[in-house]
């Protein structure tokens, strides 16, 4: 079992999303982050420019099999890019255990809808 | 030497009294006394006309985009305002209500009132606009809005995607060159007015001519390029869709009520039909929406609205309780109908359904007023339509409404293939994807 955490853009959001639906995975977190970067966006408020120095991106949380590890993090990398600084960043961990709460069960099958 | 005084009298009393007595005349025939009645609810009316455009529309089409775009959206119809009055004054009210051309019988009077009245010259505090009698100022205030508010109908057409001085040069030249033609045509003497077009509040001048630009506008500009067709971005704030529908609701009892410059019975009637066809036509909405999606929603009800507000207006001044029901029933079945299906089929991308809305129910209310149209309002000489016996006024209405439609897409044609050579409309791809909002204006929505 692998954790898979991208930061990517927002406006890449909803091709990642397809591209990982399509790719049969299923189920994942996602939450708006803000960073500190390459990229700036600068904001002008009644003519005086805010450098605010934050970048918005999109935080995907996802926990998959080692088997699709792969398959995972090459859609999420084919839709995520524009080729220019601020892309983001693909972290892969290892998990220790899972447990579905409704029926308790433990380990890679608490992940998949064994049908 | 009396004989000599008779006629040097006679004569001093001919150079004397005649003018005297011509005074004397001219006063009795014309001296109107200000109407204070009608100039206090014209007031009202004309500050209603204003919220509808911000923060009515502002909030409507804003509700409705993305988060990235919404302060494009209030960027648009907040600068429409303060452009579009300043041309107005400048020379739009003395082009659509001046007299100059018209009375020379100058050809460019069909086209042009005349430039008599460029920055309400000659217009003092004693002017009055006869037969209501409410000061001319007043009433130049008042059409001000109505300019204002048409070109920021279009903006939910090409929401989204669209450069502000592209935005910002189309809109000052389709007022110039689309509104103000029309509401000569219309409103100012011109040749619609003579054919006895009934058009109370605006149906042509206002809803057709933007709705049919709009559809031009979003042909050319193109599709979205997220744009999926049958599949809408979510509104990324339904309680300002409420809010800015509610606003326009409001703004729209001084739209149509106002329209008749007097505070009587004809603008009592004008309220009360606009307000029992918006019902009508948001409630046959939520059925067809409960019907056909097993959901009343919230959007759906405010859209059935808007295009209930639209499709009475140009009724308004002649049509009875029946017949503002009936056109507001009509109108949100044939709407709902162009917005969930026809849009899909032909897929085209009008974001917020400006044509879908505002040209359908324009189009829709400016030929059934021919029909529903009835003496019971419009008094024993005044116009009525097909259903009491008179299809000569459908089909003046079928003229003014096709007219309409072929004029406004011409010119909104040419316009934006001037404007896009000159400073371009569309934004880049990369723009378009990031949001209109930090690249166009700097700034975002949300910073909490």
């Amino acid at each position: 079992m692998k954790k898979i955490e991208a930061i990517i853009r927002k406006s890449r959001f909803e091709e990642v999303k397809e591209a990982l639906l399509e790719a049969d995975i299923e189920w994942f977190s996602y939450y708006d982050v803000r960073g500190v970067g390459k990229t700036r966006q600068e904001r002008i408020f009644r003519g005086i420019v805010y450098d605010t120095s934050y970048i918005e991106r999109t935080m995907l949380i996802l926990v998959v099999r080692d088997i699709n590890v792969e398959k995972t993090v090459n859609a999420i990398r084919e839709c995520a890019k524009t080729g220019e600084i601020g892309d983001g960043r693909i972290f892969i961990s290892t998990i220790d255990d899972s447990v579905r709460i409704r029926t308790g069960e433990r380990g890679d099958i608490a992940l998949y809808d064994n049908k | 030497m009396i004989q000599l005084i008779k006629k040097i009298s006679a004569i001093i009393t001919i150079f004397f009294a005649a003018p005297m007595v011509a005074l004397a005349q001219g006063a009795a025939q014309t001296a109107p006394v200000l109407n204070s009645g009608n100039t206090a609810w014209l007031t009202v009316a004309t500050i209603l006309v204003l919220l509808m455009t911000i923060p009515g529309l502002a909030l409507f089409y804003g509700g409705l985009v993305r988060q990235k775009n919404i302060l494009s959206i209030i960027m648009q119809c907040l600068i429409c305002v303060a452009v579009i009055s300043i041309l107005w004054f400048a020379f739009g009210y003395s082009w659509v209500f001046g007299t100059e051309f018209m009375k020379s019988g100058s050809p460019l009077g069909a086209v042009i009132g005349g430039f008599d009245k460029v920055f309400l010259n000659g217009v003092t505090t004693k002017s009055l606009v006869s037969p209501a009698n409410v000061p001319e100022i007043s009433f130049a205030l008042f059409q001000c809005m109505f300019a204002v508010i048409t070109p920021a109908l279009i903006i939910g057409a090409f929401a989204e995607r669209i450069k502000f001085s592209g935005f910002l040069l189309f809109t000052i030249l389709w007022s110039i060159l689309v509104y103000n033609p029309m509401a000569h045509f219309v409103w100012g003497g011109g040749w619609l007015q003579q054919l006895g077009a009934i058009d109370f509040a605006g149906g042509t001048v206002v809803h057709i001519n933007a709705g049919v630009s709009a559809l031009i506008m979003a042909l050319m500009l193109g599709k979205r390029r997220d744009y999926k067709v049958g599949r809408p971005t979510s509104p990324n704030n339904i309680p300002f869709v409420f809010m800015g529908a509610a606003f326009l609701w409001l703004g729209w009892f001084g739209f149509n009520a106002g329209s008749g410059l007097t505070a009587d019975g004809l603008d009592a009637n004008a309220f009360l039909v606009t307000h029992l066809a918006t019902c009508v036509a948001a409630i046959t909405w939520m059925i067809i929406d409960w019907l056909l999606n097993k959901k009343p929603t919230t959007v759906g009800v405010c859209t059935g609205a808007v295009a209930g507000l639209v499709a009475i207006t140009p009724a308004s001044g002649s049509v009875g309780i029946l017949g503002a029901m009936s056109i507001g029933m009509i109108t949100s079945i044939v709407c709902f109908c162009m917005v969930a299906y026809v849009k899909p089929k032909f897929k085209y991308d009008d974001s917020l359904d400006a044509f879908g809305v505002h040209g359908i129910g324009g189009i829709v209310g400016s030929i059934l007023t021919g029909v529903f149209a009835t003496r019971a309002i419009t008094g024993a000489t005044g116009a009525y339509g097909a259903l009491y016996g008179n299809w000569h006024q459908l089909g003046v209405q079928l003229i003014a409404t096709s007219f309409s439609i072929i004029y406004s897409g011409i010119i909104t044609y040419i316009l934006f293939i001037i404007v896009d050579k000159i400073v371009g409309i569309r934004v880049d791809p990369r723009e378009e994807e990031e949001g209109v909002d930090v690249y166009e204006h700097g700034e975002s929505a949300y910073n909490g």
